[in-house]
């Protein structure tokens, strides 16, 4: 039977950018009875579960926490109200007159009536399939995720020689958990001439233990039969394609991918959202509302962030920014933001004209960047040049736009920011 | 005088810092950290490494068969696996809550190891 429920919200994932945005919009002034969280695993917390190192909460607490503790500050919160959450719960589909229909083994199935959506489903990793590497299907090749949740949560070791593809954060963690826990890490390969991972994270994951990090690097081949026997690596030219001559056999018994994350965005793809080809999320306003009145996105799903403190902020905006809609707050026109220059993309993609606030806009440059300086201009006006010693794809960064300089914006006008010599 | 250029771990910024020793290896100078953590950071780094330390601890009698676990400060660099062996051997009792010890003073540093997640 379908059973059919009506929410002003429903919140869509229940990781750090759910709870967030659903408490976000109670404090906003959505009433919490009519709020409700669907989560598709067995708690809340997402997947800060499985990240069971520090590092997080430094922004956003002023302290250092590990992914559990940080998860369960909002848990707690969360715990406090009467915002509804589902667990073990999937949702299947919404719809254009903002429904979302969900299955667990309770309820069978349900449709929820919303007058707004948060999409917080978070993002996955980039599998083997997208990378085309050669050889045959061993077992003992997975994502570096998928191997923190068989270390950290199921609790037993899924290799004991690695090689590492990507050097992604992930990738990088699991480099020291593996060592720590007596594998052998061989090397971490990067298809790249630079590290997509944090600094911090080369010294204390690679370095600390002498793993070495081969940028230009890739696997070109997986060998064994029913289990990894070995990978070949080699070199890879300013195109990306191996350079013959340098290859070189290295055994193993499992491979570690850290290639990259996908905002998981089925569901907006099924509404057709408006989406940003850079970010892979829907482009959306300084609310976070997407190109579906009433259906906004927030943390991973819209953009891959390096930390979770800034999914919490970002999380906090659309769930005021829904509570906003709910409460019957439409806006007029935008005007649109844009990067070029070495800016890959920006987010939100447009701001509302009518916004009385500063809009912190999010970018990532395209290529490691030293002494250059970050300028924003709105038609023949800069609104800020500052200098930057370091700019890098692995950090994310942003610039303030003042409501001042946005109440004298028009809707035919564009935020441009870009890279220019020091 | 040497100088000696690290990369400051104390938080995702990651700045680059300069750390300027004298002949006896006394820190003289602590030069592009953005805040006083990169300098305390700095300072050890060069005299007395040390690190957080983050694993899983066995549980029995809950709905799951591990728990993760930190140092409560950072412990010596040279520690760490010897802290591993420590960590391997512990067993915590379901239910486990955030902040219960499962090592009392790790091999006589004076730092514990405790749970950083609820287990019913």
């Amino acid at each position: 039977m379908n059973e059919i429920l009506n929410y002003d919200l429903v919140v869509i994932g229940g990781g750090p950018a759910g709870m967030a945005a659903a408490l976000s919009a109670k404090d906003n002034g959505v009433p919490e009875e009519n709020i409700i969280v669907l989560e598709r695993d067995v708690r809340l917390g997402g997947i800060l579960e499985q990240c069971i190192h520090t590092g997080f909460g430094l922004t956003y607490f002023g302290e250092e926490l590990s992914g559990p503790e940080y998860a369960d500050r909002f848990v707690k919160l969360m715990d406090e109200t009467k915002i509804a959450v589902k667990l073990n719960t999937m949702v299947l589909n919404i719809t254009k007159e903002n429904q979302v229909i969900a299955t667990n083994k309770e309820d069978g199935l349900i449709t929820i009536n919303a007058k707004a959506i948060i999409l917080a489903m978070g993002c996955r990793e980039r599998p083997r399939g997208a990378l085309d590497i050669a050889g045959t299907r061993p077992a003992g090749v997975m994502s570096a995720g998928q191997a923190q949740k068989f270390v950290n949560i199921d609790g037993y070791m899924p290799g004991h020689e690695c090689v590492i593809l990507g050097s992604g954060d992930i990738g990088l963690i699991m480099a020291r958990r593996m060592t720590l826990e007596g594998a052998k890490v061989k090397v971490v390969c990067e298809v790249m001439p630079y590290s997509g991972g944090l600094q911090r994270n080369i010294v204390q994951c690679l370095d600390d233990f002498d793993i070495p990090l081969r940028l230009s690097c890739t696997v070109i081949k997986i060998h064994g039969l029913d289990r990894v026997e070995g990978v070949t690596i080699a070199n890879v030219d300013d195109k990306m394609l191996p350079i013959p001559g340098t290859e070189e056999y290295i055994p193993c018994d499992t491979v570690l991918l850290s290639v990259g994350l996908i905002p998981e965005n089925e569901l907006s793809k099924q509404i057709d959202l408006d989406m940003d080809m850079v970010t892979r999320g829907p482009k959306v306003d300084e609310m976070r509302e997407t190109s579906q009145p009433g259906v906004f996105a927030c943390g991973n799903v819209l953009q891959v962030h390096d930390l979770v403190d800034f999914v919490t902020q970002e999380s906090q905006i659309a769930g005021k920014g829904a509570a906003q809609y709910i409460s019957g707050l439409r806006h007029g026109d935008v005007i649109k933001t844009r990067g070029q220059n070495g800016v890959r993309y920006t987010v939100p993609q447009s701001i509302n004209l009518d916004e009385q606030e500063d809009v912190k806009i999010y970018f990532r440059v395209g290529s490691v960047y030293h002494d250059k300086r970050v300028v924003v201009t709105c038609g023949d006006k800069v609104l800020l040049n500052r200098k930057k010693i370091k700019l890098a794809p692995g950090e994310m960064e942003n610039v303030i736009i003042k409501a001042k300089d946005i109440a004298e914006m028009t809707k035919d006008q564009e935020i441009v920011i870009s890279i220019e010599e020091a | 005088m040497i100088e000696r250029n690290l990369i400051c771990v104390a938080c995702p910024r990651g700045c680059p810092v300069t750390v300027t020793l004298n002949e006896v290896n006394e820190v003289v100078s602590v030069t592009g950290n953005t805040c006083p953590r990169g300098d305390t950071y700095a300072r050890a780094e060069v005299t007395h490494p040390e690190r957080s330390l983050t694993s899983t601890v066995r549980v029995t009698g809950g709905k799951a068969y591990i728990v993760p676990v930190k140092s409560s400060r950072a412990i010596p660099k040279e520690l760490l696996f010897s802290a591993m062996k420590e960590i391997n051997k512990a067993t915590l009792e379901a239910p486990v809550h955030i902040g219960d010890v499962a090592i009392k003073d790790l091999l006589g540093t004076g730092i514990d190891i405790v749970a950083t997640n609820e287990i019913e």
